[in-house]
């Protein structure tokens, strides 16, 4: 089980509250956690990455254990304390705009 | 009991407003997907409970939000937008070849007859359609094929395809606008696509009179009369008397050359609106005061519509899709403005009051009148 903490406008699409939790299958990368996302939210399908390239929208970023991944290669093993679900994997958008 | 439902798109949301015949007390409902820039939402002729919007923003990309009570609630339906095989480039605005990128879908425009049907306009400038209410959705790329596309370049706002005219005696025959492109037509359901911006002038490019370039802002039809077309272009408003094979200008005593609006009444072919606006590079009311212009002569001579709308130190726009009319027997015309304000005029534009005035910045405002 992996940990998603998403920004307010996905948790809002897809009518969650608080963090998210996915399954995993195999190793724990940051697709492997987006595709099991999509599978269980299909409206966020588009609004993290390309739907497809797969290229990262440029405004979100990925961090983990105070670590920003945003620019590891997706299919990057993510930290162990992700993997084991002691840390979440967090979606965070740009702060900007207006 | 008929009665309109006013549909806003705005930077942070949309709202849904409905109000019975005398078009007095309205109902406000929204916002819906706040936070979000809905750039347009339209209803279905076939259908005026079926309601599609277009929800994006540069963080989250692009959503389509489907209704099938009337704007009460909503789902999210399709939102891949995939361009057909290898797009190749258009121009940039250096005159350099760049790549199509799908961004966003600026315009949508449901089927006169089928509910499930629906053409959408997006930028990089193409032309999708879903035929299973949103579901899915598949690019006419004969369009982008048809020969200029790699001359298209964007202007200010982006490559954009903005305006979907539907033909209500041809469904086969569609017009688009791309701006800074031109005006397209096809005659076979959206498989070969012809330029029809003959007699269009645009003194601010290289060849005024190119065939491809000028800055359409929107066209707009009366149903009864198919074959004439009005233009709101950047420069000029323009007139086709034969499915845009020919234009002609009829501006007139406008103000301004300017304007990003237009519409036509519902029950007078050759009357129309238009909003001028300081061209090109202010974009608010000439002297600070807004005022919507009527011509009852299908162009050419203007009379300016100020009652109720402010005559001084107004300085809003008002965007493309953000003018509609209703067709109840004393047509009504709505706007909406950069400052937040829907107005509506239930006497075809002699006096106007505010629905609303403090929304986020209007982008679309489409009308339906109910039964």
């Amino acid at each position: 089980m992996i940990r998603v903490v998403l920004p307010f406008h996905l948790r809002n699409l897809a009518q969650v509250e608080g963090e998210v939790q996915v399954d995993v299958e195999g190793e724990a990368t940051a697709c492997a956690v987006l595709d099991a996302l999509e599978k269980q939210y299909p409206v966020l399908q588009g609004t993290i990455r390309d739907q497809s390239t797969h290229k990262r929208r440029a405004f979100l970023r990925f961090f983990a254990c105070g670590e920003d991944l945003s620019h590891e290669p997706l299919d990057a093993p993510l930290p162990v304390a992700v993997a084991e679900g002691a840390e979440p994997f967090q979606v965070v958008g740009a702060m900007a705009g207006g | 009991m008929s009665g309109v439902r006013v549909l806003v798109g705005t930077r942070k949301g949309a709202f849904v407003m409905t109000s019975d015949e005398r078009r007095e007390q309205w109902d406000i409902q929204g916002p819906h997907f706040a936070g979000w820039e809905i750039y347009h939402l339209k209803g279905s002729p076939a259908d005026p409970n079926r309601i599609y919007a277009s929800q994006s923003t540069g963080w989250f990309g692009q959503l389509i939000q489907r209704s099938n009570d009337g704007g009460k609630t909503w789902e999210p339906v399709g939102n891949k937008f995939e361009y057909d095989g290898v797009p190749g480039t258009h121009q940039w605005y250096d005159g350099t070849p760049h790549p199509w990128e799908f961004a966003r879908v600026w315009h949508l425009e449901p089927s006169l007859s089928d509910p499930d049907t629906i053409y959408a306009g997006v930028e990089d400038a193409a032309l999708f359609r879903s035929v299973d209410g949103g579901g899915s959705w598949h690019e006419l790329s004969g369009l982008r094929e048809s020969g200029s596309g790699p001359n298209w370049a964007p202007g200010a706002g982006g490559m954009c395809l903005h305006t979907i005219v539907q033909d209500p005696r041809d469904a086969d025959r569609i017009f688009v606008a791309i701006s800074a492109a031109g005006v397209f037509r096809t005659d076979d359901g959206g498989k070969t696509w012809k330029v029809v911006t003959k007699g269009l002038r645009s003194g601010e490019i290289p060849t005024e009179t190119a065939e491809v370039g000028h800055c359409v802002h929107r066209i707009a039809m009366h149903p009864s009369r198919p074959d004439t077309l009005f233009m709101q272009k950047h420069w000029d408003v323009m007139r086709s008397d034969d499915a845009g094979e020919s234009w002609y200008e009829v501006s007139g005593n406008l103000p301004s050359d300017f304007g990003f609006p237009i519409d036509v009444h519902a029950h007078e072919p050759d009357t129309i609106y238009v909003v001028p606006i300081k061209s090109d590079s202010l974009h608010y009311p000439p002297d600070g005061k807004l005022r919507v212009y009527r011509s009852r002569t299908g162009g050419n001579e203007w009379e300016a519509l100020t009652e109720g709308l402010p005559q001084s130190d107004c300085y809003v726009n008002v965007l493309r899709d953000a003018m509609s009319v209703d067709s109840l027997d004393s047509c009504g015309i709505y706007f909406g403005t950069s400052g937040g304000q829907v107005y509506a005029s239930t006497n075809a534009g002699d006096s106007w009051a505010p629905i609303v005035r403090d929304l986020p910045s209007v982008c679309s405002v489409e009308v339906q009148t109910l039964a």
